[in-house]
């Protein structure tokens, strides 16, 4: 953690954007709260969380509110994941 | 608790507390300044608690301090001089004497 | 659960996307239109801000009491944004933002933050070292100044207005913002003529 600090730009990937995209969204339609995607990136298990990137995690996050408060379920998630 | 109302310049300490070890939670006190002494400099509004909202449940609003800490009084190597500024909410602040 | 969650982020995001289109709460188009609208955000808007405040007193005297009314005076927009805070670099005073809790960013008025803003190296090192940090960025201060650490925690998210550099005397306000780099609003550099 106290290395040196990489300054190098790194621009975002498409899959970033669109993450970020969704999460305004779902903030704005008031479906989920930024403190919310925080809670859930914090729930992370550690070797998780270090091993995924920064919009990794916030996908990881979302989808995990998401099924808590019942917006999608883990049934819907599995058909569409087996779909796409 | 305390009343949560604080003037500018007034001392004060962030509580000793760590609710992580009791249970799930989400918290915007940086563990750092947990049970340090600081300096109000000013109030920054009132604000859904996060805590609440982490979870949504029903959050209601808290007073936001922007409070001064001496990071030689966390760190004992930090240089003397600067200063560490972090955003506190109300029920993290004690007054201290 | 758990196991359908380690599912790797591309999918996720894939399944995610055509269940929140299916059910109308987020369809491709407006997340195209809402990424369309957040690549608008860039340090260039920061950056005229900044040099209006070095030409424009009155106008450096509401950004220091209301950065959002400040960045909306300059065609920003800010419905929606969190309050946004202008801390002022001074001879005594150097002003350096993180967000140790998770990157919390002035994006309103900055864009996207930089990848270095999100590490866990500057997130760590910014209150425990920030003047070996700094000097990473080439950034030496002197033994005096004073450097005020701002971990954005909450509500605000906050801007840093840089000292005018030497040798910019009759510079038009365009020139001037084209000085100001994104390092410079955020405290790791400071800007120069």
């Amino acid at each position: 953690m106290c290395d040196a600090v990489d300054t190098e730009p790194h621009a975002l990937t498409e899959f970033d954007k669109e993450v970020d995209a969704i999460r305004q969204i779902l903030g704005m339609k008031g479906v989920m709260t930024v403190d919310e995607l925080r809670r859930g990136i914090e729930a992370i298990p550690e070797a998780d969380y270090l091993r995924l990137s920064y919009y990794r995690r916030w996908i990881r996050s979302i989808t995990a509110t998401l099924i808590r408060k019942g917006v999608i379920s883990e049934d819907e998630l599995r058909a569409a994941l087996e779909a796409s | 608790m305390t009343s949560g109302d604080f003037a500018p310049g007034a001392s004060v300490r962030v509580r000793d507390d760590w609710p992580e070890t009791r249970g799930p939670v989400h918290i915007r006190t940086p563990h750092y300044v947990r049970g340090k002494p600081g300096r109000v400099v000013r109030r920054l509004g009132e604000y859904p608690n996060p805590e609440d909202l982490a979870f949504a449940r029903p959050a209601p609003r808290v007073p936001l301090y922007h409070v001064a800490f001496d990071p030689a009084a966390i760190w004992p190597d930090a240089k003397g001089g600067d200063e560490l500024l972090i955003e506190i909410y109300a029920h993290w602040l004690e007054a201290s004497p | 659960m758990t196991t359908i969650l380690e599912t790797d982020g591309e999918r996720l995001l894939v399944a995610v996307r055509a269940l929140l289109a299916d059910k109308g709460i987020a369809s491709m188009a407006e997340i195209a239109e809402r990424i369309a609208i957040t690549d608008r955000a860039s340090p260039a808007q920061g950056a005229r801000m900044v040099a209006r405040a070095w030409t424009d007193p009155e106008y450096r005297a509401l950004m220091l009491q209301d950065g959002a009314r400040a960045a909306e005076a300059m065609g920003v927009p800010m419905r929606g944004a969190p309050p946004l805070g202008v801390l002022e670099n001074t001879e005594a005073v150097h002003n350096l933002v993180v967000c140790t809790l998770c990157s919390c960013y002035p994006r309103a008025v900055l864009g996207y933050p930089p990848f270095w803003f999100k590490s866990a190296a500057y997130r760590a090192r910014a209150v425990r070292d920030p003047r070996g940090l700094l000097a990473e960025w080439g950034t030496v201060l002197p033994e005096t100044m004073k450097v005020r650490i701002v971990d954005s925690t909450a509500d605000y998210r906050w801007m840093v207005l840089p000292r005018r550099p030497e040798g910019t005397d009759g510079w038009s306000a365009e020139q001037l913002a084209a000085i100001v780099r994104e390092g410079d609003m955020i405290g790791v550099t400071v800007p120069t003529a």
